[in-house]
């Protein structure tokens, strides 16, 4: 009925989508697994750190290649507003009920949209391609620009580092207890109030990263912080929140059947992944690869 | 000293509001009035309950589109797709709700989120039914010639006239939720949320009165959306987007929801709040998040509960006897 260089062409972007909504979708798995909060600011940062990575590339790094400096540098500056943001306010929050801790991203979402809003105005901004990425080459007859192949091989980079990390190192150790169960890591001798805020900042930095990088691909409007949130909502609750490779599965589900979708419902796309969201909330509420909470 | 029916007050000075004369003073005012049933709604998950709803934009979204398209591709009356709004909205918490209430905490937040996105997409890509993006404009006013007739409404305006029904209606959905809360059904719920598991230990089947009460919130934010549809001369998506499931949040959070009267207080605070910022920035957003950060670390228990446990100081300094007994439950704020 299809071609298969169609085909193809079809996974291959559904695959580009997957790998972005993992960079930002593992951010807010990532926090949602240790401290617990379900950050609606984490599209704020996203979006935030797409206009930065777009005043860098003119300010800051103005030469051909500046495009990789703006985005770890965007990267970078939303992991320490993270921080800044989890010490001052949010820690003040974990004692008291869900619903003040969703109130208060929430409250982000408002202020952050409205701060891009005076910093970098209505217009769609957009970076181009840094020249190192910005060919293109065919493969099985479908042309896949250098950039979207850069972004299937990070995707899959990210999250094996973050396993390795998780799963092998004395650091991961400490953050897997911490997820766990923080009282009996504080008595222990960890510094757990630390070990929630790195989490933050990182879990902010690949949100950041997330956005830089989506930059060549997409242009930056306001409102793009709105819609990902719920994407990568979406990604976290099917893979299962807190889990990794359950985010990286989510991502993978997400973006093909948004792609083929497109193919078999034209208009319901959208529709098709809520459903299966629900579906999956229904009868594994923990996501498919997720443990019940305790 | 008897107690001043405060209730009666409020609502005859709200009758009296299209007397001022003025299209912009009736303006706010349903604004606030079909507003506050939204926040209202939403409470007696929230308040009384222990249900944090995130996904509450879909009832309301699901009545203002059901009264729409009755009452502008139908041509029903206005009393009967009003009542059609919220018990469609009502069917679909009960299908909703009979999924959500078997999860807890945060996972209940997530999928109330999850299908009120459902609710969205729907509206968002059906052209045929919903107008997809555009939506539904032009949504009538409901005929209410016979009010023009009567001695002292003939004088006042069809927007004054839709004024009072919508007042007529929230009012009577108000003593509606007074009865549920107050009833032997009302004190289960609130034994659920304080103990879910105590609940259940004595014999209450607590996932159905979590259904039912998600039910009665679905309905009567049903009946806030049809009329809200009406007064904004149209419906459309964004009625059913997560961040309107987060306005009554922010509404009940500032009037206070450990009382009854709190999310509609919170309500009108919002709604003459935005009209006032709004008159002179755009950056209502930035605004409204500073005052809930302010509200969420200075003042969790909202306008209601600062001024009770402030009614309550006084009264603990003025005599040194024990404060009338419901005082300080209303103080509560609920945890």
């Amino acid at each position: 009925m299809f071609e298969f260089s169609f085909l193809f062409g079809q996974f291959l972007g559904g695959l580009t989508a997957a790998m972005f909504l993992f960079l930002i979708a593992s951010g807010l798995s990532l926090i949602f697994g240790v401290l617990r909060v379900l950050n609606f600011a984490h599209g704020s940062f996203y979006m935030i750190g797409a206009y930065l990575a777009w005043q860098f590339v003119r300010s800051i790094a103005p030469t051909p290649e500046g495009f990789w400096v703006a985005a770890l540098a965007a990267a970078l500056a939303i992991a320490v507003l993270g921080g800044v943001l989890e010490r001052a306010l949010l820690r003040h929050l974990y004692s008291r009920e869900e619903l003040y801790q969703l109130l208060f991203t929430y409250a982000l979402v408002l202020i952050l949209g409205d701060m891009a809003k005076l910093a970098w105005g209505t217009q769609q901004l957009s970076v181009s391609r840094p020249p190192s990425l910005a060919g293109s080459s065919e493969v099985f007859g479908v042309t896949i620009p250098h950039y979207n192949m850069f972004i299937i091989v990070l995707g899959p980079l990210i999250a094996i580092g973050f396993w390795y990390i998780l799963q092998r190192t004395a650091l991961g150790r400490i953050v897997r207890a911490a997820a766990l169960d923080r009282e009996t890591l504080g008595a222990l001798g960890a510094n757990v109030g630390w070990v929630y805020t790195g989490m933050f900042m990182l879990g902010s930095f690949l949100a950041g990263l997330g956005g830089a990088l989506v930059t060549p691909i997409k242009s930056i409007v306001p409102g793009m912080d709105v819609e990902i949130i719920v994407e990568a909502f979406i990604v976290v609750v099917i893979g299962g929140l807190g889990s990794f490779w359950g985010t990286f599965l989510g991502a993978l589900i997400y973006g093909q059947v948004l792609s083929f979708g497109i193919l078999i419902f034209p208009r319901f796309s959208i529709f098709a992944v809520s459903v299966l969201m629900a579906a999956i909330l229904i009868v594994r509420p923990w996501g498919l690869l997720g443990h019940p909470l305790k | 000293m008897r107690r001043i029916p405060w209730t009666v007050v409020v609502f005859i000075a709200g009758l009296a509001v299209p007397l001022l004369g003025s299209r912009f003073y009736t303006f706010v005012a349903s604004d606030i009035v079909i507003v506050s049933l939204f926040a209202m709604s939403l409470n007696l998950l929230l308040g009384y309950t222990g249900l944090v709803s995130f996904g509450h934009a879909a009832y309301f979204g699901i009545g203002a589109y059901t009264c729409a398209l009755l009452m502008k591709s139908a041509n029903a009356p206005f009393l009967p797709s009003l009542l059609g709004a919220g018990l469609m909205a009502g069917a679909f918490a009960l299908l909703f709700g009979f999924f959500c209430v078997r999860l807890t905490r945060i996972y209940f937040a997530m999928l109330t989120l999850a299908f009120a996105q459902i609710v969205w997409a729907i509206c968002f890509k059906w052209n045929d039914v919903t107008g997809g993006e555009q939506g539904l404009p032009n949504v009538p006013y409901p005929d209410m010639a016979w009010m023009g007739a009567l001695p002292i409404l003939g004088q006042f305006r069809v927007g004054d006239h839709f004024y009072l029904s919508a007042l007529s209606i929230v009012a009577l959905c108000f003593a509606a939720l007074r009865r549920i809360v107050d009833s032997p059904f009302g004190r289960v719920l609130t034994v659920i949320r304080d103990n879910p598991e105590r609940a259940q230990f004595i014999g209450v089947n607590v996932r159905a009165y979590q259904l039912a009460a998600f039910v009665l919130a679905g309905f009567f934010a049903g009946i806030s959306g049809g009329l809200f549809g009406i007064f904004n001369r149209g419906v459309f998506p964004d009625f059913a987007f997560w961040t309107k499931s987060a306005e009554p949040l922010i509404m009940t959070i500032l009037g206070g929801m450990g009382s009854f009267w709190g999310p509609a207080v919170g309500a009108a605070a919002f709604i003459v709040l935005n009209q006032q910022i709004t008159s002179f920035t755009e950056y209502w957003p930035l605004t409204m998040g500073t005052v809930l950060i302010v509200l969420l670390f200075v003042f969790p228990g909202g306008i209601a509960g600062t001024l009770m446990s402030l009614v309550a100081r006084l009264r603990l300094r003025t005599k040194a006897e024990i404060p009338s007994a419901d005082a300080p439950e209303l103080v509560k704020p609920n945890a």
